[in-house]
């Protein structure tokens, strides 16, 4: 009797153990979980902004001003541009 | 040492029995506690228990991006911080509130007011900043001031594509346009989730999701950038070199019924809507219903082709006396004799068109009007899409009769004519439009019969040539055809004397038609007002640039479109 209550004792102490390890961990891999939440909220922040960026300097109102102005290109008179079919293709 | 034996003491059995029953009744007392707790209102506890820490957490879901047909960003939503405060809990020195002012960017005055009523449990001190003035805020470390995070839209397109896209509101709800139209699928659902928090109010713990977020949908619409924009910057030209009150444009895509532009001006800045007014609102092109004039006359012409009352030869009695009908008489500015009906087009005229449909059945003029899709919405689900106005055929007298003909007592909206026009272009077939890109060739509803529609496109043809009203529309390389319009507009009843809306439709290239143009010109009031002079050279500018950028062959000689000379150009009647 006393070595079977002995024997539970020592099952009941190792599984309190791992509840605490478990535990640990979870609030450990919780942790973790927010830092890369907040990471990924930087990260959106930053593609969001990225994307303004991106829209603003591809602009089609600036790259004519650009291309006419500072590289002094201009479009093309029709007699210059070759269109050329693709068989198949419209 | 004398002892005494303890004296036996016999206590009464009664007293021993009353403490047991004592003892048992107050366990009994106790055991009953506990079940009322534990049975009867263990929900209530429990819930009171979980909201000292658990606590429910919104989780946004990102609306999706308006992009168009080639994936360029028209609307982003990005994350901002919204700073709010208990103003109960704020305790900050005067310098304190002003530094805060400063870098949220708002009035101090105005901070320290809304701050003033202690009684108030919330209160929004800016909305929507960015996260690295929200940033900059938080590190003052302030008492009573939180922040939360909220999603803003951003436009880049700004005003090329404001009409189009339309705005949302604050709290990203669509307003207007695009964003209204498809509210559905572009807004996201928000979840939750359940989270366990601490004393300081950090979350230590996720206990479960309850409803995961959902995000938005994209939605690549059929606007071209590249066309879009050159259509807004000829358009907005046109407008202020006339001085004109507004103006619109639409460009089709003839195969497939999409929109590639569509702009009005005067336009707005969507991302900063501060000082807007009713008339920069306007997405003119599609809520505002005009009398078309003489861009109307092809459909009265095909009309009679396809009834065989007339060929495109015969010749129509004109007289320099004008045309008669009830009360009233037609005139046109230049008469002629005579003029056959493929003249009739090409210059324009009044009476010609009049004298053909007076020969026309008005029950069969009214239904290919409305099979040519007047009177009935366009059907792009676009938000106050106007039906225009096309009466019973059962109301119209002869002189309606005569003076819808060439476009009068009959209204549209500008994506109307321009859907109408696919007749022409696609062969006698119209053209379901869509705003939304679409792949497959769109299947039409045949209004017209092929040798019909082919032949009225020749006399558009003949309408932008030396002689005709439209030469102004010309452009080197491919053939164009259209018909210009212009049209005295209504006031109090009647028409203004000296008050017009300039108008050209036209489809390019002529031997097989790609794109519809139409360009609508409100009161251009700089001396110029026909529609082939102030509608047409818009018409020319996209239509070239529209066609280089995607590619169509050419279908003319390459040689230089002069502009018309002395005598070369007709001017139509109004």
């Amino acid at each position: 009797m006393a070595k079977l209550n002995l024997l539970l004792l020592l099952v009941l102490v190792v599984c309190a153990l791992g509840l605490v390890t478990s535990q640990h961990k979870a609030r450990k891999l919780f942790s973790e979980l927010e830092r890369a939440q907040a990471r990924a909220h930087d990260l959106e922040v930053e593609f969001g902004k990225l994307q303004l960026e991106a829209s603003t300097w591809a602009l089609h109102a600036r790259i004519e001003r650009v291309a006419t102005g500072t590289l002094g290109m201009r479009t093309p008179d029709a007699r210059q541009v070759r269109v050329i079919g693709v068989a198949g293709a419209p | 040492m004398s002892s005494v034996a303890p004296a036996l003491v016999r206590l009464p059995v009664w007293r021993a029995r009353f403490v047991m029953a004592g003892l048992v009744g107050a366990f009994a007392v106790l055991a009953g506690r506990s079940l009322y707790l534990q049975a009867m209102h263990t929900d209530f506890l429990q819930e009171k228990g979980e909201a000292r820490y658990s606590r429910v957490l919104e989780v946004p879901g990102t609306r999706g991006r308006v992009l168009d047909r080639n994936g360029e960003a028209l609307a982003i939503s990005t994350p901002v911080q919204s700073v709010w405060a208990i103003p109960g809990d704020v305790d900050a020195t005067p310098a304190q509130l002003r530094k805060l002012a400063t870098l949220i960017g708002t009035d101090a005055r105005e901070l320290s007011r809304k701050l003033s009523d202690p009684s108030r449990d919330f209160v929004y001190l800016k909305r929507q900043i960015a996260p690295e003035a929200a940033e900059r805020a938080a590190q003052l470390g302030l008492a009573g001031i939180y922040q939360h995070r909220e999603y803003r839209r951003y436009y880049p397109g700004g005003e090329v594509t404001a009409h189009v896209v339309g705005f949302t509101g604050v709290d990203e709800a669509g307003q207007e346009g695009i964003e209204l139209a498809f509210e559905a699928s572009l807004g996201g659902t928000p979840g939750s989730r359940r989270v366990i928090k601490d004393r300081r109010g950090r979350v230590v713990e996720d206990i479960e999701s309850i409803r995961a977020a959902q995000d938005g949908r994209d939605l690549a619409l059929s606007i071209d950038g590249k066309i879009q924009s050159l259509a807004h910057a000829a358009l907005k030209a046109a407008v202020t070199a006339h001085k004109a009150r507004a103006g619109a444009i639409v460009v089709l895509d003839v195969r497939t019924g999409e929109v590639l532009a569509l702009a009005n001006a005067p336009s707005f800045n969507p991302n900063n809507r501060a000082r807007l007014s009713g008339a920069q609102l306007r997405n003119r092109a599609l809520t505002d219903i005009f009398e078309p004039g003489s861009t109307l006359k092809p459909f009265t012409i095909a009309l009679a082709l396809e009834s065989g009352r007339v060929s495109p030869a015969s010749s129509v009695h004109i007289g320099t006396s004008g045309l008669r009908v009830a009360n009233h008489t037609i005139h046109d500015p230049h008469p002629e004799t005579a003029l056959t009906v493929a003249q009739v087009i090409q210059k324009s005229s009044n009476v010609g068109a009049a004298r053909i449909a007076l020969a026309l059945h008005r029950e069969d003029m009214w239904s290919f009007f409305q099979r040519a899709g007047f009177g009935a919405q366009p059907g792009l689900g676009f938000p106050g899409e106007a039906a225009g106005m096309l009466r019973p055929a059962a109301t119209w007298r002869p002189i309606e009769q005569a003076t819808m003909a060439y476009g009068h007592g009959i209204s549209v909206s500008l994506m109307q004519l321009a859907r109408a026009y696919t007749v022409f272009a696609r062969d006698g077939e119209l053209v379901p439009l869509s705003l939304v890109k679409s792949a497959v060739p769109a299947a039409g509803t045949r209004v017209l019969s092929a040798q019909t529609a082919r032949e009225v496109r020749a006399m558009l043809e003949l309408a932008v040539q030396p002689g005709g009203t439209g030469p102004r529309a010309r452009i080197m390389g491919w053939r164009v055809a259209g018909k210009t319009g212009t049209a005295h507009k209504q006031e109090n009843g009647g028409y203004a004397a000296d008050k017009y809306i300039a108008s050209f439709v036209g489809l390019a290239p002529a031997s097989a038609p790609r794109l519809v143009v139409a360009v609508m010109i409100d009161e251009p009031s700089n001396g110029q007002y026909f529609g082939g002079v102030v509608a047409a050279p818009v018409f020319a500018e996209v239509a070239r640039g529209a066609l280089r950028s995607l590619g169509v062959p050419y279908d003319a000689p390459l040689e230089p479109v002069p502009l018309p000379g002395e005598g070369e150009e007709a001017w139509e009647s109004t």
